[in-house]
């Protein structure tokens, strides 16, 4: 599969909070049923009906990879994404810390960092999620498809204008 | 991993707790969810327990498979004597609740006793606490779960509460959690309030390991492709439940004006397509949520479009709120719906006992059987959406003589208001039936008729039946894991083969409630649906148990005698109208006055009827008076209950 610059999509307006992406991805990566052990989390404002899965955005400059003092974090460009090397990782967290996404999570049974890996390619999270709020899409289509998203909505209330007008 | 899982006794009286593990050869008989905590009710309850009273146990629980990587293993199921009914109560609810108690360590919870002051449990990743829940008593459902959050500084917390419908021990008041997932039927938020408990709340963190994660993943992408490339959920996903409700109105099965119609008439306003209309006006065009795990998403969400609550946000309406607040009060107003729908979720009462019970009260008041001095100047007529909104919140809070009445339930009711009243109470056991009119539906009506809990359609209904299915495919989907040789009938309006439909789907009803998931995954609304035939590969990638088809049927069969025994035990006998499998004699006496060519003019045959309990006691092993044959017992395992082995 090519996956060269393929980055996950979220359109949280799609998600319905089912967090069947933070199931599979505990169950892929440690084969267990544990929520906070997955790379990918639902953060809800039940009150308004929103939900907004988050994950690793695998950054250009990523701060994790810039304030890791023992050099452990790396981009892997092949896949387009920020990866850890356990061997170098010396578990300071300082990555978790910096992390603009709260993407780095901390594994506090295992005592180590985790974050999302893609699957090496074939993301879980966007293999079960049938409402497509999770997609992995070619980098340079995700603005062409948000584009197209936001004009569906303006057309949609442009042609009710069209019709109350009528 | 999921069999690791705990059980918790824990005594409100004393503050003691226990905690025990479940024996494999426990979960062999019983798997978990409600079919263990059927056992468990019959082994942790005296014979005539107040309802109550401290010492009926309230058990909570989630199925063996809750929070593995099966799918929708979402359902939290509630049991205790009910204090509506006096037999079993029984309730089962979606949304996060149960996942987050089995992460925290626990399947099962037996909470007895009454603590001194309000209180609630908090469970973390194995601990147990009883805190004092003064700051959170008196609050609605969502305002204290969202102060328990605040308390306890973790937004992750899930709970479930009573609302003051709870609180004030109104009999058919509802648990809760989240907006509106709902464990509405038989009281059990009563039982809540009369032990002092407001709520159990859970925030866990522990392992769930998956026995064969692999192939755990693998199969839960080829049967959620089978539960969602199924039409009827592709539906359920947009338009929720209402969508029954709709395409049973069209043909006349729903009850209108409370038992005098079969169709509601000028519901445009409250069709499933209005209903999604102003989720999407007032959402946007996603508004579709799901609980733990589940893709059929069937759960709309919506703000209240008009009237004094206007932008109140609130989830559903499910079918039994067009039902309860548009059909049977023959109101047929959206906002009335959608108000209504709101009042009960905020309040913990069950939809269904509400809409129910104000419409028979509505048909009272026009018969004069109760009056304007009884309701305080109420008005309380069919039509009213103001009095049944009124309604609402006078049983809530039990205001006025009529009000507090009903807030102890039909049967109770009907002997305050006296004459002859009860005559047009629709419920069975003492719990109102939902919306729905079984008259030209046999099998829905034997379905309504021996439902361990009352009046239910999620007990046993064959609701297959009204699809028509050409026989051979019934015969494939009826004559398995255990064969069946007697005839089965396409059509909805026969006799023929309906006990042994209502018995089958008894016992599917039970197997999916003990392995927790829900009933959308199983033989219920769609035919092409996952049963007994591809649950023990789940159980075993899942749990690494091994079962049969045909072990899992027995298990079902073993758990619905449970219940079966404990309702004897509490009085069931097969004729009585208040504690009995029959129906109100409206059912046999007044033809349906609307509807399809094929519906209009029917009643039940009570001859006919009478002959389908005869032969669904058959099926069951149960004798003419409704009682489990010695043989049966030993079959199942079951001549030395209670056994005490939990």
């Amino acid at each position: 599969m090519e996956t060269k610059d393929k980055v996950l999509m979220i359109n949280p307006e799609k998600c319905t909070g089912c967090r069947l992406c933070e199931l599979v991805c505990a169950v892929k990566h440690d084969g267990a049923s544990n929520p906070s052990r997955s790379r990918i989390r639902v953060m809800k404002w039940e009150m308004d009906g929103v939900y907004i899965p988050m994950a690793c955005q695998q950054c250009q400059d990523a701060p994790c990879m810039g304030v890791c003092p023992a050099g452990a974090i790396s981009r892997n460009d092949e896949l387009n994404k920020i990866e850890v090397d356990y061997d170098k990782c010396i578990g300071c967290r300082s990555c978790v810390a910096v992390c603009p996404f709260g993407a780095m999570g901390f594994n506090s049974i295992d005592k180590k960092v985790f974050k999302c890996d893609l699957c090496d390619g074939e993301p879980q999270c966007v293999r079960f999620c049938e409402v497509q709020a999770v997609e992995y899409v070619d980098a340079d289509d995700v603005a062409i498809l948000k584009k197209k998203e936001a004009a569906k909505k303006l057309h949609a209330t442009s042609h009710k204008i069209a019709l109350k007008k009528a | 991993m999921a069999l690791n899982r705990k059980i918790a006794y824990i005594n409100l009286t004393t503050g003691d707790i226990e905690v025990k593990p479940i024996p494999l050869d426990v979960r062999r008989k019983f798997l978990g969810g409600r079919g263990l905590d059927a056992y468990l009710l019959l082994n942790h309850s005296e014979k005539g327990c107040d309802p109550l009273g401290p010492d009926n146990p309230l058990i909570v629980s989630g199925g063996i498979l809750t929070a593995t990587c099966a799918s929708a293993t979402a359902r939290t199921h509630v049991m205790a004597k009910s204090p509506l009914t006096g037999l079993l109560g029984s309730c089962n609810m979606g949304g996060f609740f149960a996942p987050e108690m089995a992460w925290a360590g626990f399947h099962h919870l037996v909470i007895k006793g009454k603590a001194e002051k309000p209180s609630y449990i908090y469970i973390h990743n194995g601990e147990i606490e009883i805190r004092d829940a003064k700051n959170i008593w008196g609050k609605t459902t969502t305002d204290a779960q969202w102060a328990i959050r605040d308390e306890l500084n973790d937004q992750e917390v899930k709970s479930l509460v009573c609302g003051p419908a709870g609180e004030n021990l109104v009999a058919f008041a509802n648990v809760m959690t989240g907006i509106k997932n709902a464990g509405g039927r038989t009281g059990m938020g009563a039982v809540m309030g009369s032990k002092n408990l407001k709520a159990i709340a859970c925030r866990g963190t522990m392992d769930i390991d998956i026995a064969h994660p692999v192939e755990a993943l693998e199969y839960n992408k080829r049967f959620i492709d089978q539960i969602t490339s199924a039409k009827v959920n592709k539906t359920q996903g947009t338009l929720g439940t209402p969508m029954i409700w709709g395409a049973t109105n069209s043909w006349g099965g729903v009850r209108t004006r409370n038992f005098q119609y079969n169709q509601c008439e000028y519901a445009d306003d409250i069709e499933p397509e209005r209903i999604d209309e102003i989720c999407e006006e007032t959402m946007g065009p996603y508004h579709m949520s799901g609980c733990f795990g589940c893709q059929v998403h069937c759960r709309a969400q919506y703000r209240i479009p008009s009237g004094p609550l206007k932008g109140k946000y609130d989830e559903g309406p499910e079918y039994t709120s067009q039902g309860a607040f548009g059909g049977e009060p023959d109101c047929t107003s959206a906002e009335t719906v959608l108000v209504g729908n709101h009042l009960v979720d905020q309040y913990g009462m069950d939809n269904l006992e509400v809409g129910s019970i104000i419409s028979w009260a509505m048909e009272l008041y026009e018969l004069g059987i109760i009056t304007s001095e009884d309701t305080d100047g109420l008005d309380l007529r069919f039509g009213n959406d103001q009095a049944l909104l009124e309604m609402v919140e006078r049983i809530c809070f039990r205001k006025g003589k009529v009000a507090d009445a009903l807030a102890n339930g039909g049967i109770q009711a009907s002997r305050i208001f006296g004459k002859n009243s009860f005559d047009y109470l629709i419920q069975v056991k003492g719990m109102s039936n939902l919306h729905s009119d079984e008259r030209a539906t046999p099998g829905l009506a034997l379905n309504i008729a021996t439902a361990s809990r009352g009046s239910d359609h999620l007990r046993s209904r064959p609701a297959i039946d009204l699809y028509h299915l050409p026989e051979e495919v019934l015969q494939k989907i009826y004559g398995n894991p255990v064969p069946y040789n007697g005839k089965l009938s396409s059509e909805h309006t026969e006799y023929v083969g309906k006990p042994w439909q209502v018995f089958w789907q008894e016992n599917c009803y039970m197997g999916v409630d003990c392995l927790g998931i829900c009933k959308y995954h199983t033989t219920f609304l769609g035919a092409t649906l996952p049963n007994f035939e591809d649950w023990p590969k789940v159980l075993y990638y899942n749990t690494g148990l091994e079962f049969t088809p045909e072990e899992l049927w027995e298990i079902a069969e073993r758990c619905n005698m449970i219940e079966r025994l404990f309702n004897l035990r509490e009085g069931l006998t097969r004729d009585d109208l208040e504690k009995g499998d029959m129906l109100n004699h409206r059912y046999f006496d007044e033809p349906t006055r609307r509807g399809a060519p094929d519906v209009v003019g029917r009643t039940i045959d009570k001859e006919k009827f009478v002959r389908m309990i005869d032969e669904f006691y058959e099926h069951k092993g149960l004798d003419k008076k409704g009682k489990p044959k010695t043989k049966t017992l030993k079959r199942l395992g079951l001549t030395n209950e209670p056994s005490h082995m939990l």
